[in-house]
């Protein structure tokens, strides 16, 4: 039992990550634009086709994740300076319609290029099968490398947003988008950049998961609402507090689905209860949190 | 001088009427409400593309088909329905892939005196008290290929078996149907989210429960995603399930994760009957792919609207639904008859994943069950 409790913290945690992937994009783009971009899930799908289609045409899984970053990256920019760019001063409903719009966009000519059917995309041979980790534990590789790959990602983040001028510029974005622009920074500039890289981080999570789970049309609306949940869990505009959001929802939500049910057998006779009650776990948790920190774990108080 | 215009405007409308009427080839509308789009829109897409072959194949002008997307939503579905009764004036429905849709729709649809013919979902609430004259079920109860799928298991010799399936009707009758016929004990029983595409969870339990096998119902893109994670978690317990995890919509971007799996199902490609044979190529050379089973039902469904409409007008309501009970159609899966719920009575065939060239396909292995009644009927008072 505890063995099978390890390797569920384990899968609770690999969910998280990919969910950070997911929810970094989202944060940065609300904390820096002041935007809510329900499309986010569509750039994950953009960038799980285009990792199937890139790795079934050249044979290699490394160019797919490749292609995945700049296609979703791409897509953003495109959407960024055509559509998104008009929708900064409006209000958030504006907003909510024009990239709700998008979703169907995306979605259908998604479906008029690719048709209906689920693409193929599997894990490389390299990365396939299980491994045995300390302790006895059978694992499979490939999401002991998403794990790793997430981890990855964020220390990259970090470093990028502490260290280095873009990152300095966006972190005085978030707290002051009028005096960063009377500085002298190209504002519109660094929208584009950032919108890009969120973009760009939900393509190589819709890339990854997809290789996992099915590519195909509407994949990314699930992901979003737990994206949501992960960022307002965090506090909206903290990369840290999208990790720390991510990987506590990525827990919550697998130890929940698997222990709840059990529990409830044994407490009622029926797992029912157990089952009902973990869908609804990770929603508990929000809510729960915004009672304590209004403006979530990390989040700057407004 | 106003009321006697009026008159015989009435009088003149009734004739135009009758004159419809005696030509005898009135025009048919057919709504057909499925998944296009989504997550499940592999499986709608082929029902609509075998419907639609049968109908063109026929040549008859005078059927009309209206096609609308209910995007999996009951919500869309009700509204498209309450508009194709209503304002449409359709005279038979069809079309609903997911049975929690079917129960939405299908109930108010044949309470309003419209014909339904379900080309793929049969929950048991529609088969058992809930039956209804109008309606008739071209495809399967669920309960039905779970039931084989039982039967294939027990053949097997597979004694405790844990059971997998999303909690929505079709997943319920899924557990029951499997059962029912299963004489081992299940090791686990798990419901999982409608829709969820991570198994980690579970299959970290299959790791655990020690049985020795694994039947699982996971349609559409749920099954991709658990057949790839199982392939590759190295827990090597057989699979065993119905049909919907590994059709001809989902064993391309399975690949190789799904080779050698006995699944159980009322039809396969490979099935040797003239009209089935016919079936395959024709659908092939009009689409371009192989057919799955959705599109095997789709096209049974409209050959059967067709067989009746050779015997009356649908405006005959009773002489039409006399007519759609004979089922009186040569179809893809060999004999076909409805029992007394209007439910088919037919065999359930166990077939196998393999690679034939390039292609995933399915090919039989045998015979699960033989002239199959589902366990509703005896319940339906018609």
């Amino acid at each position: 039992m505890s063995l099978l409790i390890a390797e569920q913290f384990l899968n609770g945690i690999q969910l998280g990550v990919m969910l950070f992937l997911m929810a970094a994009g989202l944060t940065l783009v609300f904390g820096v634009m002041g935007l809510i971009n329900l499309a986010h899930g569509s750039l994950y799908m953009v960038g799980a086709f285009a990792a199937a289609f890139v790795a079934a045409n050249t044979g290699s899984y490394l160019l797919g994740i490749v292609a995945s970053v700049v296609a979703a990256a791409v897509a953003g920019v495109l959407i960024e300076t055509l559509v998104i760019r008009r929708l900064y001063k409006r209000d958030h409903l504006d907003q909510v319609l024009a990239t709700f719009a998008l979703i169907l966009i995306f979605s259908e000519g998604t479906r008029m290029i690719f048709g209906s059917f689920p693409l193929y995309l599997s894990i490389p041979d390299a990365l396939g099968g299980p491994i045995t980790l300390p302790g006895g534990i059978e694992y499979p590789l490939f999401r002991l490398t998403l794990i790793a790959m997430g981890l990855l990602v964020a220390v990259g983040l970090y470093l990028l947003i502490t260290k280095t001028r873009v990152g300095m510029q966006i972190q005085a974005g978030e707290a002051d988008r009028e005096m960063i622009s009377a500085l002298g920074v190209d504002i519109s500039k660094l929208y584009t950049f950032v919108f890009a890289l969120g973009a760009a981080l939900a393509g190589l999570s819709g890339a990854l998961v997809g290789t996992l789970q099915s590519v195909e049309v509407g994949m990314g609306e699930p992901v979003l609402i737990m994206a949501f949940v992960v960022i307002v869990i965090g506090g909206i505009g903290s990369i840290q507090g999208a990790l720390v959001g991510a990987v506590l929802v990525g827990v919550v939500q697998t130890l929940g689905a698997f222990l709840l049910p059990i529990w409830s057998k044994m407490l009622f006779g029926s797992p029912d209860a157990g089952a009902v009650l973990s869908s609804m776990l990770i929603y508990i948790l929000m809510a729960g949190v915004l009672l304590i920190r209004p403006q979530g774990l990390m989040g700057q108080a407004a | 001088m106003k009321i006697t215009t009026l008159l015989a405007s009435v009088a003149a409308a009734g004739l135009i009427g009758t004159a419809a009427l005696a030509e005898g080839h009135e025009k048919v509308k057919v709504g057909m409400i499925s998944t296009l789009s989504g997550g499940g829109a592999g499986l709608g897409i082929d029902v609509r593309d075998g419907f639609l072959l049968a109908i063109e194949q026929s040549g008859r002008q005078d059927i009309e088909v209206i096609v609308e997307d209910d995007q999996r939503k009951p919500d869309v579905a009700v509204r498209i329905a309450d508009r194709m009764i209503q304002s449409e004036d359709v005279d038979v429905l069809t079309g609903l892939i997911f049975s929690n849709l079917a129960m939405a729709v299908v109930p108010s649809a044949v309470a309003q005196g419209k014909f339904y013919l379900s080309p793929n979902a049969g929950p048991s609430a529609l088969a058992g008290r809930g039956c209804h004259p109008n309606y008739f079920n071209v495809s399967w109860q669920n309960d039905v290929i779970h039931e084989a799928a039982g039967a294939q298991a027990n053949t097997l010799g597979y004694q405790n078996t844990f059971m997998l399936a999303p909690n929505y009707p079709a997943g319920i009758d899924a557990m029951n149907g499997f059962k029912r016929t299963f004489s081992g004990t299940p090791s686990n029983e798990i419901l999982t989210k409608l829709g969820q595409t991570d198994y980690a969870s579970e299959i970290a339990q299959i790791r655990a429960s020690g049985a020795d096998s694994v039947f699982f119902f996971l349609p559409g893109g749920m099954g991709i995603s658990f057949l790839k994670q199982y392939a590759d978690s190295g827990v090597d317990i057989p699979l065993i399930g119905p049909a919907f995890s590994f059709d001809q919509t989902i064993l391309p971007a399975v690949g190789d994760a799904a080779l050698g799996v006995n699944n159980t199902a009322q039809w396969s490609p490979d099935l040797d009957n003239p009209t089935n044979v016919a079936f395959v190529q024709s659908f092939q050379e009009k689409y371009g792919r192989l057919p799955s089973m959705y599109a095997s039902q789709g096209f049974d469904t409209a050959n059967l609207l067709i067989s009746a409409l050779e015997k009356a007008p649908v405006s005959d309501t009773d002489a039409f639904r006399a007519a759609l009970r004979e089922a009186d159609f040569s179809s893809t899966r060999g004999a076909f008859r409805f029992n007394t719920n209007q439910h088919p009575i037919q065999d359930v065939y166990v077939r196998e994943v393999i690679k034939d060239g390039d292609v995933f396909t399915n090919r039989l292995i045998g015979t699960a069950l033989t002239d199959h009644a589902d366990a509703y009927a005896a319940e339906c008072n018609m």
